[in-house]
């Protein structure tokens, strides 16, 4: 490689379609959400809060585990601190949700500054165990804090909302699907910006990559950050959609592996991975809650997880791409 | 909090003897993680597969927990040599570890932990033998045999471990794979051949410690969790691939965890492992004992 990173830098091409097609989509579903109403059961949106929750979880792991390689273990830590962030401000202001939104943004954007800070520095590894570290230290301390509500758990009040919409889960599938649009676009920039180069460059080789000029370390740590902000923003209207909220739902076993087999079922490489992935696997686990049970349906996400990982390791992405490389 | 010295040396022979059990829990991380370099997060996950085995056997044949042992280790033995060979197909071969293969063991971590509630369901799981129900006292410190049991056997496990990798060659090759995987190529020594069997005894090390923690305390599926923070914690404080460090790293964890329960409350227990990892991260990441 003769071209050092740096100068490399302004010469990544930025095909602008696809971002433009991200916004548009997420507008299409706003306008479908907002036509639909109140028409339809509350079930449905109840599911498709559920699935656009995956799609952002999904989506923000991505960008530092799927582009630069480095596991996070710990999402539901990141998705609670956002969670717990808007019961603390609940319970002392009553602002609006956005920003709650804001707030927990902050806060997990920072935890996953430091996790980073402290140990991006060593083997991928000792990054993945840290992070559920810090997973387990912020359960206990939340567990053993009497104000928001200590291991029993506590009752959120919903907001008054406005007359243009329906009813509240209506409000939050709308929230849901502006933010998520947010976090795919993101997660496009970021894979299409002299970060996603870098961070594959990184995925790659570490060494290698460091060697024509990456600047690892500050690549790492904004993946982190960024990926730590999308997955508190994730959590920061849950309260307000179950109307009650304990650690053991807010840190579920279920949230760290959901996040976790949706990119890798998905693909990782592309931004468009998380997104099949959330969709694919989202979709599966409503049908099987409502049909078989909840158990069941997470025993089938580590299956499929485990099945794809050796199987099919480069997720659907992988799939799609050896197929054109196929056919043409 | 309320100070006296007996609850103090109360809590601390409790750590130690706990330690010891710790320690048979965590030898099976340091052999995979700390010598291998597979970041077997599904240890734990193994451990209770373990224990359920020995509830299994004493619910349905009315097996000792040391019978248990004899016939449940061998068989993890196998297991793990199988379940190496696939990983090493899987996801080495590839030169997938870091991404794939690390998701992979959280995978079976998640199988393994509900298909356990699939098949036995969420209550405590315990088993019993005569000679457990008793207590001895040295003085004003009494210990339970139930925990007594758990620490001899598990200091009598490390030192077979580390007899077996010091003085037979398999053993040597193992360490030796642990120093210079190329080195071991050079030599014409087989170094997958040895990390298979390496694998499998850390796999019957689970197995076997699984049986420990079911004679220590009533067993659920997701009781695998909090044992991730312990492995891994002892393993890295404890220097990553050595046993003594090993030994002692879970002895000061054992000792942490009991000050902190006897002062604190059982309710920040689970912290005292993680967040002594992280501490150890933070500061030194190469362990105690490391270079």
């Amino acid at each position: 490689m003769s071209a050092t990173f740096e100068s490399h830098k302004s010469s990544v091409a930025t095909p602008l379609y696809s971002g433009l097609a991200i916004v548009l989509a997420g507008a299409t579903l706003v306008a479908v959400a907002l036509l639909v109403g109140s028409r339809v059961s509350e079930y449905y949106y109840l599911a498709a809060y559920t699935i656009l929750q995956f799609i952002v979880l999904g989506t923000a792991w991505n960008i530092l585990g799927g582009y630069g390689g480095y596991v996070n273990f710990g999402a539901a830590g990141f998705f609670a601190a956002g969670c717990y962030t808007t019961v603390v401000l609940n319970k002392l202001f009553h602002l609006p949700l956005i920003v709650d939104m804001a707030a927990a943004a902050a806060a997990a954007g920072l935890m996953g500054l430091g996790t980073g800070y402290m140990t991006l520095r060593l083997r991928g590894v000792f990054f993945a165990i840290a992070t559920l570290a810090v997973a387990i230290v912020l359960q206990t301390v939340i567990s053993n804090w009497s104000f928001v509500g200590g291991g029993r758990g506590v009752y959120v009040v919903r907001p008054e909302i406005s007359g243009l919409f329906g009813t509240y889960a209506h409000f939050l599938v709308m929230l849901m699907i502006g933010l998520a649009t947010c976090a795919v676009f993101a997660a496009w920039a970021v894979e299409k910006s002299w970060i996603g180069v870098g961070l594959a460059a990184i995925r790659d080789n570490e060494t290698a990559a460091e060697t024509c000029g990456v600047p690892s370390l500050r690549l790492k740590l904004i993946a982190a950050t960024t990926s730590g902000a999308l997955m508190g923003m994730a959590g920061a209207p849950f309260p307000y959609y179950v109307s009650y909220v304990d650690p053991a739902t807010a840190f579920s076993l279920a949230i760290a592996v959901n996040s976790i087999a949706m990119p890798l079922v998905g693909g990782t490489t592309a931004w468009w991975g998380p997104l099949v992935g959330a969709i694919m696997l989202g979709s599966v686990q409503q049908i099987l809650t409502v049909t078989v049970s909840s158990a069941a349906n997470l025993f089938i996400v580590g299956v499929l997880l485990v099945v794809f990982l050796t199987v099919a390791p480069r997720g659907v992405v992988g799939i799609v791409r050896a197929w054109k490389r196929g056919s043409q | 909090m309320n100070f006296s010295w007996d609850l103090l040396v109360n809590a601390f022979v409790t750590g130690v003897v706990l330690g010891g059990f710790y320690a048979a829990a965590a030898i099976g991380v340091t052999i995979e993680f700390g010598m291998l370099d597979i970041v077997n997060i599904a240890h734990p996950a193994f451990m209770i597969a373990g224990a359920y085995l020995a509830y299994l056997g004493w619910n349905s044949f009315a097996f000792d927990p040391f019978v248990a042992i004899a016939v449940f280790a061998p068989l993890g033995l196998l297991f793990g040599r199988v379940f190496y060979r696939a990983y090493h197909v899987f996801f080495e071969r590839r030169g997938d570890e870091s991404l794939q293969g690390l998701a992979f063991f959280f995978g079976i971590l998640f199988i393994v932990e509900i298909g356990l509630v699939l098949i036995f369901g969420v209550d405590y799981r315990s088993i019993s033998a005569p000679y457990l129900e008793s207590t001895f006292g040295i003085g004003r410190i009494s210990v339970s045999w139930r925990i007594m049991v758990p620490f001899l056997v598990g200091l009598a496990m490390l030192a077979g471990i580390q007899l077996y990798l010091s003085r037979t060659f398999t053993g040597r090759t193992i360490l030796a794979v642990a120093q210079d995987i190329e080195a071991v190529r050079l030599i014409g020594a087989n170094p997958v051949r040895a990390k298979e069997i390496a694998f499998g005894i850390a796999t019957a090390s689970a197995i076997v410690a699984g049986i420990l923690l079911i004679i220590i305390q009533p067993v659920e599926p997701s009781i695998g969790r909090d044992y991730i923070g312990r492995t891994f914690a002892i393993c890295v404080l404890g220097g990553m691939a050595s046993i003594p460090g090993t030994l002692i790293a879970s002895l000061i964890l054992g000792v942490a965890e009991t000050f902190t329960t006897t002062f604190f409350g059982p309710s920040w227990s689970p912290a005292v492992s993680f967040g002594l990892l992280l501490v150890t991260l933070a500061l030194r990441p190469t362990g105690l004992f490391g270079r």
